[in-house]
């Protein structure tokens, strides 16, 4: 008995994996795809692996189907996918198709990819305290490599925009990929024929259909820089902008990116004058800079020292709160339409310490010195509150919260964070007389430096032990590059593990 | 149940002779039951099987008409009890369960029901959870057919071998007076196929019948002396008894030429795996024709020498193809060969991995390397050389994130653990235990708690050992499923039994939620065959725990964390037990989403609530979510070139739980949440009072933009 021939009819079989996210409607897409091979003459069978997956983990739900005459046996089909054996892949998810191409299912000899390029993030992604999303880059461009075909777009927005869901725009896209050997109409009569919220599907999987037949390759929006801001008021306010705008365009190009941007965050945290304060910083900065580096310290400063004077205050927050064009905004999200309301409720949890750092200076730090008083404050204003801005009693002490810039300047907080500002910035610039690069880092730690209450004092330490540690090695010629490894670890977890480790390696050394 | 319906299934179940079912296999095992006149059916529900008890709850009219009984019970041990029905009187009956989990609860009954043997047809329908996408630990349900001496069943994966071996199940048991397992893999259960369907069957005699005619014979009764008599039964008289219905009616298969110098020895279940690997490799045509002999087992246990000496007559080398650990076939086979003094060289492990699931790769590497040194002339060129050419795929390995499975949008867990989160910030880490089901997604980040898990209903018992007490009291969760599965009886009589000073924390969720949102004893809906209703309280109280505190709305947080705090520090005696009640959100969604989009419609009055995240408040420093984990909570990226850090965003999915507010107020965290209720509908009055206030705040707003500079794009 010798070797023979594979059997033609084998390379007949159409295997196809869906690989979904719980709750995104696989079941339904294999149903269809089942329904539509059985109505045109094929031998089809689906499995999944449902379990817990449902509740939103990765499903795999798996096709196969061949050409069948009555008559004929049943062919034998496999009950799960293997590696380089897919012709058809559908992720509905960008990671859910970087899932497939680890797991083998996709292969440049045979595989078409269909793949959602939206994100549903994973809770990994979400809960570091910095930047924890995955790359899609990374996985389109391995999809570039391990597939035959790829077809990507976002078809979970586009199932939205169409009233429907990603299942009806993936079964689109597949019947526009012109991967399986079946008309459009036949596709359109499973939808049919499954009787739920068909028109929604049908035209979702009409959407998807045009952007598969005719696909244009969609290249990940790079960040673009934030629109010119247009500015409107009172002239004379408008000429004092129009002066300091024009300091900045007398910036060098990079340095000019940002801190437009960045005036513009002071000005409307305070006023023009807290905006001519921040260039003048900035104009500090830049003496000591040099063109040769690209400018790149005199950058960040622009960046940080802009998020810096912009803390986070009561005034605001309520500031913030109570603007029109949030009103607005929020109104268009929700969908509220004509005779419909919209009822809005602020969750606020003020405590003693935000409460001190209103009160004029001198006067707040003998009260938030004093535990006693610190007791009583709590008991008057720690607890939650939630205020209705649609009703006019929370709305109007919002709206006088939010106006009183004129007292800021002379707050507690406001000399607290220009005190810390001051030590940050005279830190950062100490170091450019021997290391350029560690001053740039200095800089950048700032990013530590967020978050509210408990999340905020977290963030606080972790500057401070960050800044402790660079002290320590800012004499070697990598100082740089511990700093900012440093932060990064500051930014991996909440406790600061990462950024414990980090530290002791620099112990074992410093 | 849980607002759902299985009428179209329900229909499947009425086709007659001549007819054909399409769908999945579980419901095709469901409508083999009713063809082979089946007098009772029990069972409990878990993946894969739910389905099957989920039908038949709705199929009562059904069942009705045709005499059968149908029991929801109480977990798999009663489900096996129930099977005593047919020690005496000539009824089919049949129970289904999960393995391996559902089998061990199950073994004392199923040991009990081996010892006694049969009179009527006793099927067990085991789910055999193992491989991807499994829930449970990886064992074997094999180890308990050989312990206790009931048959195995393990057919083709296709709908008419699944449903036959329904038919053979039955016979068998009768044939050999032994109960038969019969094992279906997840895929199995939830493949798609079609077969011919007969007219359903009333049993000969049902259970009613059988009440009016009762029976007992105390040589079934398990106690010496009978049970020597049983033991010696099963092995003069039962076993062969079964070999010899195996062999006559044929229920294994060989498949392939008579003449080869290799053969290949597989369980029923691996049937379309190995066809795949030997369609890829050149030696099966599309309809499973092979060139290399297969002798399929589709019953594994008891396995039969005879027969298998006759396949491997005249080979040289034999593949077992034998999925899960230990390698229990391989090893009698091993000893059948040896006994017979036989010079085949049999392989299995070792060629195959001892552990993990058969996947398609593994079964083509597997018999790829076995044909290559057996039979090497068989296999095709290329994969005897293979000319390496793949291109360099990039590594994502370290790129895309694991994706475990977590807790739904708006579920009621959430806050519970959210409180339990910020309690232990308080108190510093507790030792927590937890058990099955939905809960224990909470081990999982973000929330990271509960260390261990015993089995269902066992969460409490699991820390029996610290119910002494100590510095800071040990804390354990169970949910609503666990309690009533065997938690009442396991976990809290035995604190209560033992003065336990430990915390329990019953999730009460209304539903046996992580199985598919059946009906338990404390559910709060009405259930027509069901008694509910019984709330977890009163169980509690009757056993002598006092200190049981109810809170009616997990979603506040703030209250969740005083009553664990409380619970963590009274100085009362005695186990301290919350339960924490709040209706599963799946299944609650589910109900009232086609009701508000109906009153919506009708023009009534309805507030619908969504979450929002103000982008300019939030910080992106994302401690809400560390306190949450919901899917509707996610990141987004901003085009402000200041900002590093992706910002809190909540998408459309939310259904207004409430969660976020409740954490944002209990942890003090940024006062970027807001709830923004849409009210549909409203009254005149109400839109003529919003009108009002919506004017004067337009003018404030309208009057000190005029005195500021703002800019375009600003929130």
């Amino acid at each position: 008995m010798g070797a023979r021939a594979a059997d033609p009819r084998l390379s007949g079989i159409i295997k196809l994996a869906i690989l979904a996210v719980g709750g995104q409607g696989g079941g339904v897409l294999t149903g269809w795809i089942e329904d539509l091979a059985r109505a045109n003459g094929y031998a089809a069978q689906a499995t999944s692996v449902a379990g817990v997956a449902q509740r939103t983990g990765a499903t795999v739900y798996y096709i196969e189907m061949a050409p069948h005459q009555e008559g004929e046996p049943y062919p034998i089909f496999s009950l799960m996918p293997a590696a380089g054996d897919v012709d058809i892949m559908i992720t509905a998810e960008m990671m859910e198709a970087g899932r497939s191409i680890i797991r083998g299912f996709v292969t440049p000899d045979r595989t078409t990819l269909i793949t959602s390029t939206h994100r549903a993030l994973a809770v990994s992604e979400k809960m570091v305290p910095g930047d924890g999303i995955a790359s899609s880059e990374e996985v389109m461009a391995a999809a570039e490599v391990a597939a035959r075909r790829v077809i990507a777009a976002d078809f979970d927005a586009l199932a939205i925009r169409n009233g429907s869901v990603i299942s009806a725009s993936l079964f689109g896209a597949l019947a526009g990929s012109g991967a399986l050997p079946f008309a459009r109409e036949a596709f359109e009569a499973a939808i049919r024929g499954g009787g739920k919220g068909v028109e929604g599907s049908l035209r979702a999987f009409g959407a998807a259909y045009e952007v598969a037949a005719n696909p244009v390759v969609e290249k990940p929006a790079a960040p673009v820089a934030a629109p010119l801001p247009k500015v409107q008021g009172p002239a004379r306010l408008v000429a004092e902008w129009e002066r300091l705008a024009a300091r900045v365009a007398a910036l060098p190009g990079p340095v000019a990116e940002m801190a437009l941007p960045g005036l513009r965050k002071v000005v409307e945290f305070q006023d023009l004058r807290y905006g001519t304060e921040y260039l003048d910083r900035l104009a500090q900065v830049m003496a000591r800079d040099q063109a040769a580096k690209g400018w790149v310290l005199s950058r960040e400063a622009a960046k940080y020292i802009a998020n810096a004077m912009a803390y986070d205050d009561i005034i605001r927050v309520a500031d913030l709160k109570t603007r029109a064009r949030r009103f607005d905004r929020i109104r268009k999200e929700m969908r509220v339409k004509d005779g419909t309301l919209l009822h809005l409720t602020e969750f606020f949890h003020p405590r003693a310490e935000e409460i001190a750092g209103m009160l004029p200076a001198r006067l707040g730090a003998r009260v938030e010195a004093d535990p006693k008083w610190r007791t009583r404050l709590d008991r008057w204003f720690n607890k939650g509150r939630r205020l209705r801005t649609d009703t006019l009693p929370a709305f109007v002490m919002l709206h006088v919260l939010g106006g009183m810039k004129f007292w800021r300047r002379r707050t507690l907080r406001h000399a607290q964070e220009q005190a810390h500002l001051e030590r940050w910035l005279q830190a950062a610039l100490a170091e450019l007389g021997r290391n350029y690069d560690l001053a740039v880092e200095v800089i950048r730690c700032r990013r530590l430096i967020k978050g509210y209450s408990d999340t905020h004092a977290r963030g606080l330490s972790k500057f401070d032990r960050v800044m402790a540690a660079t002290a320590r090695i800012a004499a070697r010629d990598d100082a740089a590059d511990w700093c900012r490894r440093l932060r990064e670890a500051a930014l991996k977890d909440e406790e600061g593990k990462a950024l414990e480790g980090a530290i002791k390696t620099i112990e074992s050394f410093a | 149940m849980a607002e759902r319906s299985f009428k179209a299934e329900v229909e499947h179940l009425r086709l007659g002779a001549g007819e054909t079912f399409t769908g999945e296999g579980i419901l095709a095992i469901t409508k083999a039951l009713l063809e082979n006149g089946v007098g009772y059916v029990g069972g409990y529900q878990g993946a894969p099987i739910s389905h099957l008890m989920d039908v038949l709850a709705d199929a009562e009219e059904l069942l009705g008409e045709l005499g059968i009984r149908f029991e929801a019970n109480a977990n798999e041990a009663a489900a096996a009890a129930m099977l005593a029905a047919s020690v005496h009187y000539p009824i089919r009956g049949a129970v289904t369960f999960k393995g391996s989990v559902g089998v061990n609860v199950a073994s004392d009954a199923l040991a009990n029901l081996a010892s006694s043997g049969v009179n009527g047809g006793a099927l067990i329908i085991v789910g055999e959870d193992y491989g991807e996408g499994s829930s449970i630990m990886q064992e074997r349900s094999h180890a308990f057919a050989m312990k206790s001496q009931f048959w195995l069943l393990d057919p083709r994966p296709n709908l008419p071998c699944i449903t036959k071996a329904v038919r053979d199940g039955f016979e068998l048991s009768e044939a050999s007076n032994t109960p038969v397992m019969l094992m279906v893999r997840i895929r199995s259960c939830h493949v798609t196929g079609s077969f011919q369907t007969r007219d359903n069957q009333r049993p000969t005699l049902s259970v009613k019948d059988a009440l009016s005619n009762p029976q007992s014979d105390f040589a079934r009764v398990v106690l010496p002396p009978m049970s020597f008599a049983h033991e010696q039964d099963k092995i003069k008289n039962r076993w062969p008894n079964a070999e010899k219905f195996i062999r006559e009616r044929g229920l294994n298969e060989v498949f392939g030429p008579k003449t080869a110098p290799v053969g290949l020895v597989l369980q029923g279940g691996m049937y379309n795996g190995v066809i795949r690997a030997l369609q890829r490799l050149g030696l099966a045509d599309i309809w499973g024709n092979t060139q290399v002999p297969l002798y399929v087992l589709n019953v594994t246990y008891p396995l039969l020498a005879g027969e298998f000496l006759e396949f491997c007559e005249g080979k040289d080398q034999v593949l077992v193809i034998e999925e899960g650990q230990p390698e229990f076939i391989e090893q009698q086979l091993s000893t059948f060969l040896y006994r017979a003094g036989s010079q085949v060289k049999l392989r299995g492990k070792g060629i195959l991995p001892m552990a993990g699931e058969y996947t398609g790769q593994v079964m083509l590497d597997g018999i790829t390397a076995f044909l290559k040194e057996a039979a090497p002339q068989m296999l095709p060129a290329l994969v005897r050389a293979p000319n390496e050419d793949k291109p360099q795929i990039p590594d994502l390995t370290r790129t895309v994130p694991i994706r475990p499975p977590g807790f739904c949008t708006g579920c009621p867990e959430r806050p519970i653990f959210a409180a339990m989160k910020l309690v232990q910030k308080e108190t510093g880490k507790l030792q927590i235990s937890a058990d099955i089901g939905c809960h224990l997604f909470a081990s999982l980040p973000p929330f990271e708690i509960g260390g261990a898990t015993m089995g269902y209903g066992l969460g409490p018992a699991a820390n029996a050992a610290f119910d002494g007490g100590g510095e800071r009291r040990p804390v354990s969760i169970i949910g609503d499923g666990g309690f009533w599965h065997n938690g009442l009886s396991s976990s809290f009589t035995n604190m209560a039994f033992n003065k336990s000073d430990g915390v329990a924390v019953i999730v009460d969720n209304y539903y046996s939620a992580a199985t598919g949102g059946q009906d338990i004893m404390s559910s709060r809906a009405d259930n027509p065959t069901k008694a509910t209703k019984h709330p977890i309280t009163k169980a509690l109280k009757g056993i002598g725990i006092d200190w049981v505190r109810q809170v009616d709305r997990t979603y506040d947080v703030g209250k969740m964390r005083d009553v664990l705090r409380e619970a963590l520090t009274t100085d009362a005696p005695g186990p301290k037990v919350i339960v924490a009640s709040s209706e599963c959100m799946l299944n609650r969604q589910r109900r009232e989403k086609p009701l508000t989009q109906k009153a919506i419609k009708d023009g009534r009055r309805v507030e619908a609530p969504r979450f929002g995240v103000d982008e300019d408040v939030c910080t992106g420093d994302h401690a809400c979510i560390r306190l949450s984990g919901c899917p509707s909570l996610s990141l987004k990226k901003l085009d402000d070139p200041l900002r590093d850090d992706p910002v809190a965003s909540i998408d459309q999915s939310c259904v207004g739980c409430g969660n976020c507010g409740e954490v944002a107020d209990a942890a003090v965290l940024c006062p970027s949440f807001y709830r923004a209720d849409v009210v549909h509908n409203p009254g005149a009055g109400e839109l003529k009072r919003a009108r009002i206030r919506d004017q004067v705040i337009g003018w404030l707003q309208t009057r000190r933009a005029a005195r500021r500079l703002s800019f375009e794009g600003a929130a």
